[in-house]
């Protein structure tokens, strides 16, 4: 088989599964890619070479003693450095966690190994997955393949940008406000924000714990169906897991049928003010969508403009009591012990030195709006904001089956641009930030190129909560019409690196 | 050090009215803790009972232990309380190296329990009497983990060069008991104080939920004081913490009425404080000032979901409550048909379960009582030890009695036997066989030391025999004597006036 | 208006030893961005519930069964600080 990097997930995996090509070949190849582009890049903090083949050797060895793979068994996959990796280093883009290797594996990262996934290294991220375009790592900035100098989106840039790259067809990243959705659209990818609960939290870093989800993300919408059942599913381990069977994802995206189903365009997120290379491609989608079959309805969900708000005032407030541990006394960073300084002393200077200046900013934002006498003008509103969000939603659904809008207002915008203004970059989560805080599932998936700047477009699938299996399939319907129009996927125009 | 001056209590209490509070954390003996599957033995080799979720270690997620939830409620129910249909956890925000969070797992505008009440009673000199203390809450959370001091004199916080930090008991499940502010109990505060204590431990004790050992940590308590004039609003109350024991409780209520009404009646003002008891000197010192009130910036916990017990599940626990102390006292003074003031007797000697269990084992009331409130209290009490420590066993009690009761023991007997059991010698049958303890009941050896006796003591014989039968008590004496008490006396006397062929 | 001397109050909340720089830098950024939140108590009405759980659960719960714990070495390799079994931390000033 030839290229093997440029191969999805799927045909990777029945290649191995036939005998093709061996789990090793494949890995390696991958090790490879990663060697050739990623000092470029820079979507990897970590590449765990050295396990990665003996996972594929293990893999070789099963398919030899005639046992049944799984269906992903010995495809590379990339994960976000925000989950545990038993003994290696986990550093969620932060130099408090230097060198800190987990004692513990995470659930999804479990599962992984479960299904003989090869776990190629833990990819770079905005620091404490605050941000949207991985400029707030503390150990630099992931480049988007599509053009070097800009950003690959963020918190999870790294993991879409080594699939943008051909580094990994599989990736995993996590999702708080648009983490997973927001880079997917940027890089030409796929990225889904599973329902909150479906994917357990267990060994997940956690920054705003009612809002993060770890999600699958692959090149196309099948891949990313398949790594969706494999992470997916209930674990006692985490008690805000949904205890309940997993929706059929990948039979969903096999169906790729719309027909007859309605499909509602949110009044508040239509691509007002958005570039318009943005507006356009949506526009076009639409009437892909509408040719396909579905019903194209729109809906209003007025309180939408005040998710923004809510979701700076809930996830700061969340992220400053789950970053408190990170104090210096049991395991990262710890600065200024020099046998006179207090504990309290050698605390503040450890987050002084440990933290880059987003995750202090949050901190802080958040510690004001949980005070005393800023309650409940603050987080206690926001937290009403977030009743009336979900309403929304209710009422939306009532009316039609997914909702769908442009992911983000631009294209990939430049290193640098926007990374002084926290106003202006937290602008970017203004379509994606409302399902974090309903909990419904919602997908990111590229739906063509600008045409001014020629870089990827995403649209945003949102389903109800449970109703994965919708984005899948409305998602697999669109892909297939657009790949049918083109001939391929849009990444395969991604500048050769 | 301190500088704290003290007003007579006597004058304090008839300045001043007292308000009182009492906040206890009860550590629950269940098997794992509160949210990890990580054994709670006591006593483990540091850092040995440790986990991801008790560690805090990123990414960790905590699951909630049945168990600590059932207990929390038998213990709401115990103490009349309404249980929540709908409660939340809440994160209590604050930084210590002990936490291993920096945040603790806690309850705060939902607790589980609230709106209760325990009734205590108060021995005084004009009688027994009642006060009913209110609670505000029962509630759930985490203890933390144990620090060391090293490098200081005192193996105190102060002066000490570092810390060390085990985290075996950091998520042990803790169950906060508050009560609401107790006024009108004037001079009796002190008191009314130790006895709820006293009276909560019991029923914790009665529901199994903990050992509630206050010298080992599993109960403690703060003591929250505020004094006011007549009429007047109620005034600042201080803290008092590291109160270790029933004694202390009373002990430091009583030193604080006597700070705090010098500090007030000399123009002072009384700071809102948290205190730190001294055993040792029955006073507490100044620790942190609580004035800047730390803002913990409380949230509903959102790695939990919430609690929500359906009234079937309640009724279920209810019907687990057993009879509880006060219930039991009654029944138990009826029954052995004693006075209250005996009843108390026992109460206070630490004896009332034990010496139920005893009778319980087929022994008489008052014997039981006998045993454990005299004997063996006077033994523990010299010892230093509870009376459940001393190795003694409502078992034990009963074959004594049986053998006292067929004549083989006889009560000076019994005490050595006692002796024997507590000195790890074995049973009651073992201690005798080794120590030869039994009483001499064969005729011919009893006969042989009469005469010995009587030849000792020529004349003591024609005093019987002309009339004076109390002489024959210097003969008997001789032979329990002889005998090193292991004659049966009574039977002793008959065969000595049998030999002297006198009637009684 | 987040003053200077809030933004300190926090810092030393959250543990942050801020430089006299970033205290200034931070009080502009958060008034900026309090500013922009601060439209949401517009709606947040008293009739209007709070979500703390985006999914409604209740009643999750474990056996109370003790399982084994961490190996203590692994506690000890990434500490930064450890003596005689322990996590050794600096000096604390204060009683808790």
């Amino acid at each position: 088989m030839s290229d093997l990097i440029r191969q999805s997930a799927a045909t990777l995996a029945s290649a191995i599964a036939e005998g093709e090509v061996s789990a090793v070949d494949v890995a390696q190849a991958h090790l490879d890619r990663i060697t050739a582009v990623d000092e470029r890049v820079h979507a990897f903090l970590h590449v765990t070479a050295e396990s990665a083949i003996a996972q594929a050797k293990a893999v070789d060895a099963k398919r030899a003693s005639g046992d049944t793979l799984g269906p992903l068994a010995g495809v590379p996959l990339a994960l976000k450095d925000i989950l545990a990796m038993k003994g290696e280093p986990t550093t969620c883009g932060s130099k408090i966690l230097e060198g800190w290797r987990p004692p513990y594996d995470a659930t999804v990262v479990e599962r992984l190994r479960a299904n003989d996934i090869v776990i190629l290294g833990k990819t770079n991220m905005d620091e404490f997955a605050m941000g949207s375009s991985t400029e707030h790592s503390a150990y630099g900035p992931t480049r988007n393949p599509w053009d070097l100098d800009r950003i690959p989106g963020g918190s999870g840039g790294g993991s879409a940008a080594a699939l943008a790259a051909f580094e990994a067809p599989l990736a995993i990243g996590t999702d708080t406000g648009g983490s997973i959705r927001q880079p997917a659209s940027v890089t030409g990818t796929v990225g889904t924000k599973p329902t909150y609960g479906a994917v357990s939290r267990y060994g997940l870093v956690a920054l705003a714990s009612s809002l993060d989800q770890a999600g699958p993300c692959a090149r196309n919408v099948l891949d990313t169906a398949l790594l969706h059942a494999a992470i997916a599913g209930h674990d006692p381990r985490d008690s805000t897991s949904i205890n309940a069977a997993v929706p059929d994802v990948v039979a969903a995206a096999r169906r790729a049928d719309v027909r007859g189903m309605r499909i509602g365009i949110v009044k508040e997120l239509s691509g007002d003010g958005y570039q318009s290379g943005v507006a356009q491609r949506f526009t076009e989608a639409l009437a892909i969508l509408e040719h396909l079959g579905a019903e194209i309805v729109e809906v209003s969900c007025p309180h939408f403009e005040y998710a923004l708000g809510a979701y700076y005032l809930i996830l700061p407030s969340e992220a400053s009591s789950n970053l408190a541990r990170f104090d210096g006394m049991r395991y990262g960073l710890r600065a200024g012990d020099d046998g006179q300084h207090s504990v309290e002393q050698v605390m503040a200077l450890t987050r002084e030195a440990g933290f880059g200046p987003e995750v202090k900013r949050r901190i802080m934002l958040g510690t004001y709006a949980l005070s005393s006498g800023y309650y409940d003008a603050y987080y206690g509103s926001a937290q009403k904001v977030r009743t009336l969000i979900g309403r929304d939603f209710e009422s939306a659904f009532d009316q039609v089956d997914v909702l769908v809008s442009p992911t983000c207002p631009t294209t990939a915008f430049k290193i640098g641009e926007k990374v002084d203004d926290p106003l202006a970059m937290y602008l970017n989560d203004v379509a994606t930030i409302p399902i974090n805080l309903a909990g419904n599932a919602a997908m990111s998936l590229p739906v063509g190129l600008a045409p001014e700047d020629g870089l990827p477009v995403g649209l945003q699938i949102i389903a109800p909560p449970m109703g994965d299996d919708r984005l899948y399939n409305v998602g697999a319907a669109l892909e297939g019409a657009l790949v049918d129009r083109i001939g391929h996927l849009f990444i395969e125009e991604a500048p050769a690196l | 050090m301190s500088t704290d001056e003290f007003m007579p209590y006597e004058q304090a209490i008839s300045l001043f009215e007292p308000v009182l509070g009492l906040e206890t954390h009860v550590e629950l003996g269940t098997n794992s803790k509160m949210f990890c599957a990580c054994s709670t033995s006591f006593g483990s080799d540091a850092n040995t009972q440790v986990c991801p979720t008790c560690l805090g270690l990123p990414g960790s997620m905590p699951v909630v232990n049945r168990v600590a939830v059932e207990s929390t409620i038998r213990i709401g129910l115990a103490l009349n309380c309404s249980i929540a249909s709908w409660c939340r956890f809440a994160r209590k925000n604050y930084f210590y190296p002990d936490m291993p969070k920096d945040y603790q797992v806690s309850q705060y505008d939902e607790p589980l329990c609230s709106d209760g009440y325990l009734d205590v009673t108060v021995e005084t000199g004009e009688g027994p009497r009642e006060f009913r203390v209110e609670i505000e809450r029962v509630h759930m959370e985490e203890d933390t983990g144990k620090l060391t001091h090293t490098g200081g004199a005192t193996g105190r916080i102060h002066g000490a060069d570092y810390s060390l930090v085990d985290y075996n008991r950091a998520g042990i499940p803790l169950i906060e008991i508050v009560t609401k502010p107790v006024a009108g109990t004037g001079a009796l505060a002190p008191e009314v104080a130790k006895a709820y204590v006293t009276e909560l431990r019991d029923v914790l004790r009665s529901l199994g939920v903990s050992d509630v050992r206050m010298e080992e940590g599993s109960l403690r308590c703060d003591v929250n004081l505020s004094l006011n004039k007549a009429g007047d609003p109620w005034g600042t109350r201080s803290e008092t913490k590291n109160v270790n024991s029933l004694r202390s409780v009373e002990r430091a209520m009583r030193s604080e009425i006597e700070r705090q009404a010098e500090v007030l009646s000399t123009g002072g003002r009384v700071i809102q404080e948290t205190r730190h008891f001294h055993e040792d000197t029955g006073r507490s010192t100044s620790g942190r000032s609580k004035e800047q009130a730390e803002d913990y910036r409380y949230f509903p916990e959102p790695d939990l979901v919430p609690v929500a017990p359906s009234l079937e599940w309640i009724e279920e626990l209810r019907a687990t409550l057993p009879e509880l102390p006060k219930l039991k006292r009654t029944r138990l003074q009826d029954e052995w048909q004693i006075s209250a003031f005996d009843l108390a007797s026992v109460v206070n000697a630490g004896a009332l379960e034990l010496v139920e269990l005893t009778v319980a084992a087929g022994v008489d009331p008052a014997a039981a009582r006998k045993w454990w409130t005299g004997e063996l209290l006077r033994t523990a009490n010299e010892r230093e030890v509870e009376l459940d420590a001393l190795g003694v066993t409502p078992q034990h009690i009963a074959r004594i009695e049986a053998l006292i009761a067929d004549g083989s023991l006889n009560d000076k007997l019994a005490r050595q036997v006692f002796e024997g059991v507590i000195a790890g010698d074995g049973d009651v049958d073992a201690v005798i066989a080794a120590r030869g303890l039994a009483v001499v009941s064969d005729d011919g050896a009893l006969l042989a030391a009469i005469d010995e006796a009587l030849a000792a003591q020529p004349d003591v014989a024609e005093k019987i025999r002309s009339g004076k039968v109390q002489a024959a008590g210097a003969v008997v004496g001789a032979v329990m004597k002889a005998t090193k008490g292991q004659a049966d006396a009574a039977k002793v006397r008959a065969l000595l006036l049998e030999r002297l062929g006198v009637s009684e | 208006m987040i003053t200077r001397d809030e933004v300190a109050h926090l810092a030393r909340l959250a543990r942050l030893e801020l430089t006299e720089t970033e205290l200034d830098h931070y009080a502009g950024q958060l008034d900026v961005i309090l500013q922009s939140v601060a439209r949401v108590s517009e709606v947040a009405g008293a009739d209007v519930p709070p979500t703390s759980h985006p999914i409604p659960m209740q009643n999750v719960y474990r056996d109370d069964i003790a399982r084994p714990s961490l190996p203590r070495e692994d506690l000890a390799a990434g500490a930064p600080a450890w003596e005689d079994d322990r996590f050794r931390v600096p000096r604390i000033l204060d009683e808790e």
